[in-house]
């Protein structure tokens, strides 16, 4: 039985260490070159990426960008309250005489805070469930897995986030805590569907055959398969759970004032429509741009994932 | 020459459900019904069949992607299926498969260096994987370039080389070709298949080459076997196969074969023209499953199902019209 | 064979695809033709460009990302390419059918098989006369009997998924021809299916069409089928027409070094090994080579292949070469 390959046969071409870095490095490149242009075949994925990224940069660098960053907590100034919108504060003040603007920037911070946090602790377990229950389908560890996820998405999820957040204290980290128990089994659910029609291909055939590790078919073989419809649904996701921790602060759990959170200004600001409405609008507003912003992003990144022309 | 395989009386069936009121009985689909034969070290052996012939089921519970319902297999005198159902590891490296369809027996988003260091990883000793990959694409003529690439940018004939490559990296003795040339063209076809007709050479490998395609077959493999609905119908050495078939469903097979030739359309059986459809697995007839479309159909035919006899020197055929007072008792190569 | 004028004529047909990379030279400048009645074969590996030829014929090729940059296609003498969509629409129902190489994907699980047959059948219909249900029904009983399947009013209340693949295929091959189309493109009609189930369907299609004296354009890989079901034949490579010939003389004499190695590299019944093949790949489009695009593969290669493409060159009555080998014969 000769050993394929340490039969000392002669090799029609040679590469060296050095050649073979270059090509890694060059196929990178390329790769990532060609996730581009698939992303931007369409000008409203890149509209919304510009949005989302200055989104992120304004939260981060929000006590540089906003005017007025000590509106942004414990401060009054009734003298200078319920002011339009005009030159010296963009977006109006609310009511204790904060400016909205300023207020805006930081509870972009909490939300765009909330929306990664949330699903830093969502998509892992929650993708390790649906791909374990997808292989195993059919047998206890299926049955298990998707029937107590069954019982999460059973529950109206709103009504699971405020029961929860309602038994803790209120505060952002326990928001999330409590959205993110409500979140984690759509993640479970999509990867299970994906995992349940991977498994029958035939390269992981071809990896069960060879004798590779559970572990190996699971994460190697099936995941970067299931990499699309996760990270479609992520970039959606962030301004989901944006919204959701809005609708907790609206009714008191989840951020607590003086810290801005769009949601509880929404919520202050709506007592003062029509008349000083810039105070509810232009939160809302901010919302939507989010949304927008990572919905249109999200459709790109859907593309990139898009399979490639013969 | 050494008996590399041997299979006895291999049954698989796959319970596919109930049928419906009031008798609720299950569905079982017979994909193997019955079906023995051996494989000598360094041959080919090829499989033909049609849909529902149950000749990738073979292949796979050979493999070990399924475990046979009842049967023996025996690698070189060892039991492939241990009382667990479970094959050891070694016995896994030994025998490989290459896939009928290159576009989905790659996982489309690992590149090939990741495709064949995982076998590599599993089976081979040594750490330096890079330089045994690069040695693995010289083997099948391939440029070390390819390492880097993802499937999608590979033709349908490169896809496949580099399975054969991937079934190479464990060493293995024996390797089932699944129709694996049935999704490429006919010149590309070639290449592929001169490249696994000089590995078995240079590597002594064994081949259980699977495909409809009888022209093809004629060329590669020093015996063939023939299935129908999961029976071997006759399995005779190649020229005598194509020379002389003896059971009624191989005439109607080599009849229906488009030729580009006058000289093969001359070689062709005329006798029997493909007619009727292949029943549903579900639903064999009873005697010899070849009755609802055999030119030559007995009464006996429909009651009893005939066993394999010995019609000349290493040709067995299954079919009433062969009949003799004694079958073969002994299922090898003769 | 010029009684007539051409009912289908396609000239200097050139085709590009943007990709990430650019743009791929897809078609370059097809030139084909075909009478009334006649049965031609287009045969061509994976990739050359004979769908991407039919379908634009049918004016069905996605754009973006394909670009018709150049040529003209004539149906019946109707500018095709130029059409308004009332008209094209016309000639796709009655005067173009197509048969596709997958009966389950080309039939609507959803749908039962008379659902799908009225729907045909019911848009076929010349302007201005509909047809009664009782008219639609009876049209496709018939055209179920011809394709000789049994039973056809339970098979009309069947579903796609109740028959098997080679019952699909006729299917969809009354389909196409109920409409009695004048010209019907047949691409692959029985590569998915069985080799005994294939040998019935193809001489049930070949019967049937020499009864209605339809025209077909018959598109494969499979050189046998082209012999057993064509008169005449193009040989396309890598978006040229490579030869054209009647059927018989190009198995007799491939005369295009790229004929000759496909013929050569199909296994034999009677035996004789396997051919090595036809050394190198299929160009890359996005740079194809310059001159013929053949000739990195050809074992006849000479100078002025490399820089110029050789036009076709008429060899013999009706068998056309597109070689400089042949350089020295008149233009076609």
């Amino acid at each position: 039985m000769n050993n394929v390959i340490l039969s000392g046969r002669h090799l029609k071409t040679t590469i060296s260490a050095e050649q073979i870095k270059t090509l890694k490095k060059a196929s990178r490149r390329e790769n990532l070159g060609r996730s581009w242009y698939k992303f931007s075949r369409n000008p409203m994925s890149v509209v919304g990426l510009v949005m989302v990224v200055s989104l992120i940069l304004i939260a981060i660098f929000a006590p540089f960008v906003a005017p007025y960053p000590k509106h942004a907590g414990p401060f009054t100034d009734f003298h200078n309250a319920k002011i339009p919108p005009g030159l010296r504060y963009f977006f109006g003040t609310d009511v204790i005489g904060r400016d909205v603007l300023s207020r805006i920037i930081f509870g972009l911070r909490s939300s765009l805070l909330m929306g990664v946090v949330v699903l830093a602790l969502v998509v892992p377990p929650g993708v390790m469930l649906g791909l374990v229950a997808g292989y195993f389908q059919d047998t206890w560890i299926d049955t298990v897995i998707m029937r107590i996820t069954d019982i999460f998405l059973a529950v109206p999820p709103l009504i699971l986030a405020l029961a929860v957040a309602s038994v803790l204290k209120p505060n952002l980290w326990n928001g999330m805590l409590a959205v993110s128990l409500m979140w984690w089994p759509w993640y479970t659910r999509l990867v299970y569907g994906r995992a349940v029609a991977l498994r029958n291909e035939y390269y992981v055939s071809a990896a069960e055959v060879t004798g590779a590790s559970t572990a190996h078919i699971l994460f190697r073989e099936i995941l970067p398969n299931t990499l699309s419809p996760i990270l479609t649904k992520m970039s959606i996701d962030i301004a989901w759970v944006i919204i959701i921790g809005s609708m907790l602060s609206f009714v008191g759990l989840g951020v607590q004032p003086p810290e801005p959170s769009l949601g509880t200004m929404i919520a202050d600001g709506s007592r003062y429509l029509p008349d000083q409405w810039w105070i509810a609008v232009f939160p809302a507003l901010a919302i939507v741009l989010i949304v927008l912003g990572f919905n249109l992003m999200g459709d790109g990144v859907r593309d990139m994932f898009g399979a490639e022309a013969s | 020459m050494t008996d590399i395989l041997t299979v006895t009386d291999l049954k698989k069936y796959f319970v596919v459900g109930r049928s419906s009121w009031p008798k609720r009985e299950s569905i079982t689909v017979k994909a193997v019904d019955g079906i023995s034969f051996t494989m000598r070290e360094g041959e080919t052996l090829g499989l033909v069949g049609e849909s529902g012939s149950g000749k990738s089921t073979v292949a796979y519970i050979t493999v070990g992607m399924y475990s046979p319902t009842s049967g023996s297999l025996k690698f070189r005198d060892q039991d492939l299926f241990q009382a667990d159902g479970k094959r050891p590891i070694r016995l896994k490296k030994d025998i490989q498969i290459v896939y009928q369809d290159p576009g989905s027996s790659l996982n489309p988003r690992r590149t090939i260096k990741d495709i064949l260091k995982m076998p590599l990883q599993l089976h081979q000793p040594g750490k330096n994987r890079l330089e045994q990959i690069v040695y693995l694409l010289d083997i099948v003529d391939m440029p070390p370039e390819y390492m880097y690439k993802y499937p999608y940018m590979l033709s349908g004939g490169e896809k496949q080389i580099v399975a054969v490559a991937r079934a190479l990296a464990t060493d293995p003795s024996l390797i089932i070709l699944d129709e694996p040339t049935s999704a490429l063209d006919v010149s590309v076809q070639a290449k592929t298949i001169n490249l696994l007709l000089r590995l078995q050479q240079e590597f002594q490998l064994t081949y259980l080459f699977i495909t409809h395609d009888l022209s093809l077959m004629r060329n590669v493999a020093s015996r063939v076997a023939i299935m129908y609905l999961g029976k071997i119908c006759e399995i005779a050495e190649t020229a005598d196969f194509f020379q002389k078939p003896l059971h009624p469903y191989t005439q109607m097979l080599l009849s229906s074969i488009p030729v580009i030739s006058e000289e093969e359309e001359a070689f062709k059986p005329k006798k029997v023209i493909s007619t009727g459809e292949i029943p549903s697995p579900v639903n064999i007839p009873s005697g010899c499953s070849f009755t609802t479309r055999c030119p030559f159909v007995m009464a006996v035919c429909r009651e009893i199902d005939p066993a394999m006899v010995e019609a000349g020197p290493g040709h067995k055929v299954r079919c009433h019209l062969f009949t003799q007072p004694k079958p073969a008792t002994v299922e090898g190569p003769g | 064979m010029n009684e007539a004028s051409p009912l289908l004529e396609i000239k200097d047909l050139t085709v590009q695809f943007s990709v990430y990379a650019g743009k791929l030279q897809v078609l370059d400048g097809v030139d084909f033709y075909m009478y009334p009645g006649e049965k031609v074969g287009l045969v061509g590996e994976t990739g050359c460009g004979k769908t991407t030829t039919m379908k634009a014929i049918l004016r069905v090729l996605p754009s973006p990302p394909a670009i018709i940059s150049r040529g003209d296609i004539f149906f019946d003498g109707q500018d095709v390419l130029r059409m308004n969509e009332e008209d094209l629409s016309r000639v796709r129902g009655r005067g173009i059918s197509m048969i596709f190489q997958d009966p389950t994907a080309a039939l609507n699980p959803v749908f039962s098989i008379g659902e799908q047959f009225g729907y045909v059948i019911k848009y076929s219909a010349p302007p201005g006369k509909s047809l009664t249900k009782q008219e639609i029904h009876l049209r496709a009983v018939n055209a179920l009997q011809e394709v000789a399947l049994a039973d056809p009013e339970r098979l009309l209340r069947s579903y796609p998924i109740q028959l098997s693949g080679g019952m699909r295929q006729r299917v969809c091959i009354g389909m196409a021809l109920a409409t009695n189309p004048t010209l019907l493109i047949a691409d692959e009609p029985g590569t998915s299916l069985d080799v005994t189930i294939q040998d019935q369907v193809l001489r049930l299609l070949r019967t049937l069409v020499e009864e209605k004296n339809t025209s077909v354009i018959l598109i494969t890989h499979t050189l046998g089928i082209v012999r057993e079901m064509t008169d005449r034949v193009y040989v396309m490579y890598a978006g040229d027409i490579v030869e054209m010939a009647v059927t018989k003389n190009l198995f007799a004499n491939p005369l295009h070094p790229y004929t000759q190695g496909l013929i050569s590299t199909v296994p034999r019944l009677t035996g004789g090994g396997i051919a090595s093949g036809i050394p190198g790949r299929i160009p890359n489009y996005l740079t194809p080579p310059p001159g013929c695009r053949f000739h990195p593969r050809c074992p006849h290669i000479m100078d002025i292949c490399r820089t110029e493409k050789p036009p076709t060159y008429r060899v013999n009555d009706d068998h056309d070469v597109a070689c400089f080998l042949f350089q020295t014969e008149n233009r076609a």
